[in-house]
């Protein structure tokens, strides 16, 4: 028993001592921020809530039936002061908390830009049956399961979904946020320092939502340019006939890039669930497709 | 085959080993039981006094079987989750492929909600509130009947899909598109939306019951101030029943529309709106959270008070905590979707408003803390689930505030942190209190105590298991570990997941525990007997007989005070009088009713129908569903007498008794 428990304690420390990722880690200054508001709004609770489950094991204890020191009050059931005491108590921690939410909901809103004296780099997200498409417009190029970002460079993205809802999350970077077809959301973050971090979808989506990552690659400045480069000589084009071979359901797929996008295709994935009769922007509705497999 | 519509051979999942063998085994047991009840000859017995009975306390008896049987179900999925993510890191794909594991935690969630917490809750209250109250019957004894019948309906419906066809992919909310024909067009979405709503009919129906109830039949001085607070949250949690259900059933109403006739309500086209959907959803959905969790805060109420020998502290402040939340449940839904891009505004309103409510729960946790100052805690086994409660709700508490605060939750929401602070409230809340309501309560339903060393096995395993079982979860979702992944390539993630697993083996052995205590408790039954007033308790149940004639007091109780039973024991103490000498009067009691039984037959017979399109099968399901309405408003009579010779004869004999 005493080495099983040793076993958990050590497996648990090596756990902790290797975590390299998730909330905990951020990596950039939105993620930072929600992991700091975060522990803010626990510690303001602890407070409470530890001397809270002493009180209830202490009383629980020493007024057990058996112990004959501790008094017996049978008629004590109200007192106007103590009334006021359980009623403040959690309204001062719920106006604490309050007003960390409050204000934690405006200065993280999703949709705020990050001020910055570099531009943003804009990313167009589309969640597909069961892969992530990334758009890069201004760059015109794209890549399947695979986000490369510039280091110390706002991102802002533009997230959309071909089919189901999903949820865009990359923990160490930013919080998540819904993709839902017919619709556009938006995500700010940065990456403040080179690496590789795990990114996936966070809403269920059907059979193969568990293989629905990818991998955010936060390059130098120097390497993002040469990524954008390299892309440009390799790979597909991504068109409408292109983007609707994509959009058929698939499971675990490698990443790819495309070295160049159709104009407007976001867009078009946008709003073809609002202009069903038009056929040219039929290229999104192959959801169909997976109700035949 | 036309004539059968969807339904065919290839329904029944023939080559999915695990499925034909859970499906054998609830073959084998229903068939065992049914040998058992034919070899005990107990058929007829069984039809009178139960399956027509419109007994409000055999009726919350039978809830709460419900309830527990489904509780096995439900767990049985739990356990094969948790194994299947114990082994499927890194590249192993475990032993469930996604489209069996997606069944099962859908069906997970929509059984142990609504299969097994719902009848549990609404189970007590049937048994208990009555009593408490003291009366002979809820307002409607044959709708209570119906109600109980339509949410066996529904549970029976979602087990059938085990066998027949397949349950829904789309989890316990069935959000659309994902719902919709085009992304799920098998016919398990079909069974969770008309399981859900056959048995959310019931429900509704059991909530207009109890507010009628509560609101027009108390004993005679029983003011509302002066009400057990276990009446108080079900007056709370029924009101909510009444106002929040009809959300449900016409979300999924219109979730049925576009899959049988082509609405656009939530889909991708057409401009259908998915959005919609969520927002309905959670309007019933947070509610029901309360709605589940305010009986069991009755049920500490009125246990703590109970086992501390003391008045419950500050009984004005908990009824106040309890119509408070009762209102505020209704404004805070968003916070189930925080990341769906609303603006700030709208995120940090509805983040104050979760909080709000940890408010007057907080005070409710306090209350109970002074309750037990100054009293003689007696530990039995209802006091452990009590204090568990409240250790183990206000980390549940922490978290769920922690969530409400919107960039908190763009981080965990969604993540196995979540699925922590679920549960975390939902058994550390809802589970405790039924299983301290059961064991409190038992004794009054059956006339003996549940054995106590098994129930305190049991209480210790499920506390330990939870705990091992979910604070895991916790740091997996800190990790960046999301909810419903079917395998997952972080190995990193694997000892937590495993240690899961442990905890969900502890939790086992706590559910194989009731199991034992039940046995025991039965076969003991002759040395576990007791009077009516085993806790020495305060308020009307325990002023009559274990088990309660079915005419529950044989003169009408009159209240003049908070306890009623307390203040007149004290009294009777206080003066040594002699009992005045009771005058017994005859006494109209419901008749038996088929009714619940044969409409629930029918409605099962338009689920099934509904779900395979066996649209000749659902109008004969109609059509017997509106004979049986038929027959049942121009019946003759609807209540005998039990003269008074045999109120005064059973009476006596239990007064001759107690005084024993």
């Amino acid at each position: 028993m005493r080495y099983s428990l040793l076993a958990v304690v050590l497996i648990g420390a090596a756990t902790l001592g290797g975590c390299t990722e998730g909330v905990l880690d951020p990596q950039g200054p939105i993620a930072l921020a929600e992991r700091q508001i975060l522990l803010n709004a626990l510690g303001i609770m602890l407070a409470i809530v530890i001397p809270v489950i002493l009180a209830i094991l202490a009383v629980a204890f020493w007024f057990r039936a058996s112990n004959w020191r501790a008094s017996y009050l049978p008629d004590f059931e109200y007192s106007g002061r103590l009334e006021l005491l359980v009623w403040s108590i959690p309204a001062m921690t719920v106006l604490l908390v309050g007003g960390v939410a409050w204000v934690g909901a405006h200065d993280l809103d999703p949709r705020k830009a990050i001020s910055s004296t570099v531009k943003p780099v804009i990313v167009q997200v589309v969640s597909l049956d069961w892969k992530w498409l990334f758009i890069y417009p201004e760059q015109g190029i794209a890549s399947v399961n695979h986000l490369t970002v510039p280091v110390g460079t706002p991102i802002s993205f533009e997230l959309t979904s071909s089919t189901v809802m999903n949820s865009f999350f990359v923990p160490q970077l930013a919080g998540q946020i819904y993709t839902m077809s017919g619709m556009m959301t938006r995500l700010h973050l940065q990456a403040d320092h080179p690496g590789t971090y795990p990114g996936l979808s966070a809403m269920f989506s059907g059979d193969g939502f568990a293989d629905m990552r990818f991998t955010v690659d936060a390059l130098p400045n120097d390497g993002f340019a040469q990524w954008v480069t390299h892309t440009h000589n390799t790979g597909p084009v991504l068109d409408a006939k292109a983007y609707a071979d994509l959009a058929k359901p698939s499971k675990a797929v490698a990443p790819f890039t495309y070295r160049a996008v159709a104009p407007n295709l976001f867009d078009g994935i946008v709003n073809a669930e609002m202009a069903t009769d038009d056929s040219s922007l039929r290229i999104c509705s192959t959801s169909s497709q997976r109700a035949e497999q | 085959m036309n004539l059968l519509g969807k339904l065919d051979w290839s329904a029944i999942p023939l080559h999915e080993p695990i499925i034909m063998g859970a499906t054998a085994f609830m073959v084998l047991v229903v068939v065992a039981v049914l040998g058992f009840i034919t070899m005990q000859e107990a058929w007829l017995y069984l039809w009178r006094e139960w399956l027509t009975s419109v007994d409000h306390k055999r009726i919350g008896v039978m809830y709460c079987v419900l309830a527990l049987v489904m509780l096995l179900r439900g767990f049985s999925d739990a356990i094969m989750m948790r194994a299947q993510q114990a082994v499927a890191a890194g590249g192993a794909q475990g032993y469930l492929p996604p489209e069996h594991f997606d069944q099962i935690f859908s069906a997970h969630g929509t059984i142990m909600i609504f299969f097994m917490a719902m009848p549990f809750v609404v189970g007590l209250m049937n048994f208990a509130v009555p009593l408490q109250l003291g009366i002979r019957d809820v307002a409607f004894p044959t709708l209570n009947s119906v109600s109980f019948w339509l949410t066996a309906s529904g549970a029976l419906l979602i087990n059938v899909s085990l066998a027949v066809g397949e349950f829904s992919k789309a989890g316990w909310w069935g959000y659309p598109p994902l719902s919709e024909l085009q992304f799920s067009p098998g016919v398990g979405v079909d069974y969770y939306l008309w399981s859900l709503q056959i048995s959310g009919l019931g429900t509704l129906l059991a909530g207009i019951n109890f507010v009628t109830t509560i609101l027009k039949m108390r004993a005679p001085g029983m003011s509302y101030m002066r009400m057990p607070v276990f009446c108080w949250t079900a007056l709370a949690t029924n009101l909510l029943i009444v106002a929040a259900f009809p959300v449900l059933t016409a979300v999924l109403a219109m979730l049925l529309l576009d899959r049988y006739l082509g609405f656009h309500f939530f889909t991708n086209d057409a401009g259908g709106n998915q959005m919609l959907y969520a927002n309905l959803f959670w309007v019933w959905g947070h509610p029901e959270v309360y709605i589940l969790v305010l009986p069991a805060f009755g049920v500490f109420s009125e246990v703590i008070a109970t086992f501390s020998g003391k008045p419950l502290f500050g009984y004005r402040s908990m009824v106040a905590a309890t119509m408070a939340i009762c209102i505020l449940s209704f404004l805070v839904w968003l916070h189930h979707f925080f990341t769906m891009g609303a603006s700030a505004n709208v995120n940090g309103f509805f983040g104050v408003m979760s909080m709000i409510i940890a408010l007057p729960t907080g005070a409710k946790v306090f209350n109970w803390l002074f309750t037990m100052y100054g009293g003689r805690v007696r530990f039995s086994v209802p006091v452990l689930w009590s204090i568990g409660f409240m250790i183990t709700f206000v980390i549940g508490g922490m978290t769920g505030v922690l969530q409400a605060v919107p960039p908190a939750d763009f981080q965990l929401h969604n993540s196995v942190f979540l699925i922590a602070h679920f549960h975390n409230v939902i058994i550390g809340g809802v589970v405790f209190g039924v299983m301290a309501g059961y064991n409190y309560w038992f004794p009054k339903a059956f006339g003996f105590q549940l054995d106590e060393r098994w129930g305190k096995a049991a209480f210790w395993c499920w506390f330990i298991g939870f705990y091992l079982a979910f604070m895991p979860l916790y740091l997996l979702g800190l990790m960046g570990m999301t909810r419903r992944m079917q395998h997952y390539d972080d190995l990193s993630w694997q000892p937590w997941l495993l240690l899961a697993m442990v905890g969900t083996v502890v939790i086992l052995v706590g559910i194989v525990c009731q199991v034992v205590q039940l046995v025991v408790s039965i076969r003991n039954r002759e040395k576990l007997r007791v009077t009516g007033d085993p806790w020495n308790g305060r308020t009307l149940e325990w002023a009559t007989a274990s088990p309660p004639p079915a005419w529950n007091f044989a003169v009408q109780p009159r209240v003049s005070g908070r306890d009623a039973l307390w203040s007149s024991k004290q009294r009777a103490l206080a003066t040594k009088d002699e009992p005045p000498v009771r005058a017994y009067e005859p006494i109209e009691m419901p008749k038996n009713s088929a009714t619940g039984f044969v409409t629930a037959f029918f409605a099962v017979v338009i689920g099934f129908a509904m779900i395979w399109h066996i649209w000749w099968m659902a109008g004969l399901g109609v059509f017997g569903a509106f004979v049986t309405l038929l027959t049942f408003a121009f019946r003759r009579r609807s209540e005998i007498e039990v003269p008074a010779e045999q109120i005064a004869r059973f009476d006596r004999a239990y007064q001759a008794g107690a005084a024993i």
